[in-house]
C-alpha cells in the first residue's frame, strides 16, 4: 500500500487555500450582489440623488467614497468568514474533511482569515469605479496611492474576517439576527464611513467612543489615501491601530475557532 | 501481531456548560482529575489494543462511549487523561501525523457541498499532499469501486444518503490511510445499502488494512469483525472473537451475552 507522501504544512495551506478560491470563483456573483448592493443603493441616493437635488455638496462626495468602500469591504470580509462557519459548525458540519488534514489546526483557521481577506478586497475594489460612475466627478479623488490604497483595505479586511471568524464560531446561529441588529449595524452607523471622524467634534462623547470601532480607522485611511484634501486621521495612526486590533481580533478568532473545532 | 492502536486508562470528561455547573469548593486532592458537577463522564478508563490487519467493531449502546473513543483516535476530541497512540503516533502530541495516517467516515455524511463528487475526492487528496493527476485517477477508480461511478460530476445535494455515505468511505480511502474509522456506517442505510457496504468493508479488509467500527447492531459487529470490544458507560466489559463471546452464554448469542454483563440491552 503506498502511504500518502509526507507533506508541510505551508503545502495543505495552500491548498486548503485552492479550494476557497474555486468555490469562491464559482460563487462570484452572487457574492458581490450579497455584499455590495446596499452601499451601492446608498451611494446612489447620497451620491448621487441628493447632491444632484441640492441637499448635499458636491464636497461630500468625496467623504463618502472611502466610507462606502470601507462599508464594502468589512460587510464581504465579515459574511464570507461568519456565515459559513455558523454553517459548518452549527449543523453541516462540513469543515469536518479540513479538520482532518494533517496540518495543525490554528492554521485552518487563519486560512478563513486570508480567505475572507481576500474576498474583502476584491468587493472594495468593484465598488470602486462603479461608485465613481454613479457619483460623477469626485472633488479631490486621486488613484496615485494605490498601493497604499490597497495596503488599507488588506489591513482592514482581515481585520473584520477576523472578526467574522471570531462572530461565526462564538455566536449561536440562532442569534444572527441579533448579531446583525446589535453588533454590525452600529459598527457600520458609527463608523465614520458617512462623515469624517474631524467632524464628530460636534458631539466630543461620541468622538471619542467610536475609536473602538474599527471601521473607523479603515475609512478614515482610505480618506488619506482616496481623497487626501479632505480632513482624515493620520495614516501612522490608522496603520498602527488597525494591526493592534488585527492582532488582538486574530488571536481571539482562533482561540474560538479552536475550541469548536476540538471537544 | 503488532498494534496499530494502543490506548491506556483513556478518559473523557465533558465539561458542564459554564451556566449548569454549580460553584465548588476548593480542589480535593486526588491523582484523577475530578469531574463536577453537571459533567458528563463518556469514558472512564479504557484500555484498547486494535492489531494490524484486523476489522475491528465496538459495540454498544447509545451514550456507551464509542462515538467519543473514535473522536480522540481520530484527533478531534482532546482526551481528559490517559493515552491512545494511533499507528505509532501519540493523538495528543502528534496530531498532524496521526491525521495523516488514518481516514475516517463519519456518523453522518458530511461531504462539502460547495464542491462535486469528485471534487470533494480530488480537494480532500490534495489536503494530504497527492498530485492533481494521480488524485483524478484514484478518485475515479474509487467511485467506480464504490458503485457511484456514474455521479462523478453530481452535486452531493443530488446524492442520495447512501451515496453520499458511500461517497464519503471514498473520501476516508482517497489519501491510502493505514488505519480506517468508521462511526456507526449503516446508521441511516436500507437494507440493500447495507449489504453493500458489508462488502465495501469486507474488500478493505481483504487488501490488509485495519478497520474500526462502531456500531450498535450485534449481527453487523457478528458477521464483519474479526475481534469486537463489547463497551458500555464508559467502560471496557469484554473483548474477544465473535466465536469465543458467543460462547461464554448458554444459547450462544451476543445479545445474551451482553445483557448479561451490562445489565441492559443495546436499545
Amino acid at each position: 500500500m503506498e502511504m500518502a507522501p509526507s507533506i508541510s504544512p505551508a503545502k495543505v495551506f495552500f491548498a486548503l487555500l485552492s479550494r476557497d478560491a474555486r468555490v469562491t470563483r464559482r460563487e462570484l456573483p452572487f457574492f458581490l450582489i450579497r455584499t455590495t448592493m446596499q452601499p451601492l443603493m446608498f451611494i446612489v441616493v447620497f451620491g448621487f440623488l441628493l447632491p444632484k437635488m441640492g441637499f448635499l455638496g458636491a464636497q461630500y462626495k468625496a467623504t463618502l467614497l472611502p466610507g462606502i468602500l470601507g462599508i464594502s469591504l468589512t460587510m464581504s470580509a465579515i459574511q464570507s468568514v461568519a456565515l459559513p462557519m455558523m454553517q459548518d459548525f452549527g449543523w453541516t458540519n462540513e469543515i469536518e474533511d479540513r479538520l482532518l488534514a494533517p496540518i495543525p489546526i490554528p492554521l485552518i483557521a487563519i486560512e478563513k482569515i486570508v480567505v475572507g481577506t481576500i474576498q474583502g478586497v476584491i468587493a472594495g475594489l468593484f465598488v470602486l469605479p462603479i461608485a465613481r460612475v454613479i457619483m460623477g466627478p469626485i472633488p479631490g479623488l486621486t488613484l496615485t496611492h494605490i498601493g497604499e490604497t490597497v495596503g488599507i483595505a488588506l489591513l482592514g479586511s482581515a481585520t473584520f474576517s477576523a472578526i467574522g471568524l471570531f462572530m461565526g464560531t462564538a455566536i449561536k446561529p440562532q442569534q444572527i439576527g441579533f448579531m446583525f441588529s446589535l453588533i454590525i449595524a452600529p459598527m457600520l452607523f458609527f463608523g465614520c464611513a458617512y462623515y469624517p471622524w474631524r467632524g464628530l467634534d460636534v458631539v466630543p462623547v461620541m468622538k471619542y467612543a467610536v475609536l473602538i470601532n474599527p471601521l473607523v480607522y479603515v475609512a478614515e485611511g482610505l480618506r488619506g489615501v482616496l481623497t487626501p484634501a479632505a480632513p482624515h486621521m493620520p495614516l501612522p495612526v490608522v496603520v498602527t491601530v488597525l494591526t493592534g486590533m488585527l492582532l488582538i481580533v486574530g488571536w481571539l478568532g482562533v482561540r474560538s475557532f479552536l475550541k469548536r473545532a476540538l471537544k | 501481531m503488532p498494534n496499530a492502536i494502543e490506548t491506556r486508562a483513556l478518559r473523557k470528561v465533558y465539561a458542564a456548560p459554564r451556566d449548569k455547573r454549580k460553584k465548588r469548593g476548593g480542589a480535593s486532592p486526588g491523582d484523577e482529575p475530578r469531574a463536577s458537577a453537571g459533567d458528563v463522564v463518556a469514558l472512564e478508563s479504557l484500555d484498547l489494543d486494535v492489531h494490524e490487519g484486523e476489522l475491528f467493531g465496538m459495540i454498544g449502546p447509545n451514550g456507551a462511549g464509542k462515538t467519543t473513543t473514535i473522536g480522540i483516535l481520530t484527533t478531534r476530541v482532546r482526551p481528559t487523561s490517559g493515552t491512545a497512540t494511533v499507528a505509532g503516533a501519540d493523538v495528543r502530541a502528534n496530531a498532524v501525523e496521526v491525521r495523516r495516517r488514518i481516514g475516517v467516515v463519519p456518523q453522518r455524511p458530511n461531504p462539502d457541498r460547495s464542491l462535486n463528487a469528485i471534487e470533494n475526492l480530488v480537494f480532500h487528496a490534495a489536503y494530504f499532499g497527492i498530485p492533481r493527476k494521480q488524485a483524478t485517477r484514484r478518485a475515479l477508480e474509487l467511485l467506480e469501486k464504490m458503485e457511484i461511478g456514474s455521479k462523478a460530476e453530481a452535486k452531493v445535494d443530488e446524492m442520495s444518503g447512501g451515496q453520499q455515505q458511500r461517497l464519503m468511505i471514498a473520501r476516508a480511502l482517497i489519501h491510502e490511510p493505514q488505519i480506517i474509522f468508521l462511526d456507526e456506517p449503516t446508521g441511516g442505510l436500507d437494507p440493500h445499502a447495507r449489504q453493500s457496504l458489508w462488502r465495501i468493508l469486507r474488500d478493505l479488509r481483504a487488501e490488509g488494512r485495519t478497520i474500526v467500527m462502531t456500531t450498535h447492531y450485534m449481527e453487523e459487529a457478528d458477521q464483519l469483525s474479526d475481534r469486537i470490544a463489547l463497551v458500555d458507560r464508559g467502560r471496557l466489559l469484554a473483548l474477544d472473537t465473535p466465536a469465543n463471546l458467543k460462547a461464554r452464554t448458554p444459547d450462544g448469542s451476543l445479545d445474551t451475552f451482553f445483557m448479561s454483563i451490562a445489565g441492559r440491552g443495546l436499545d
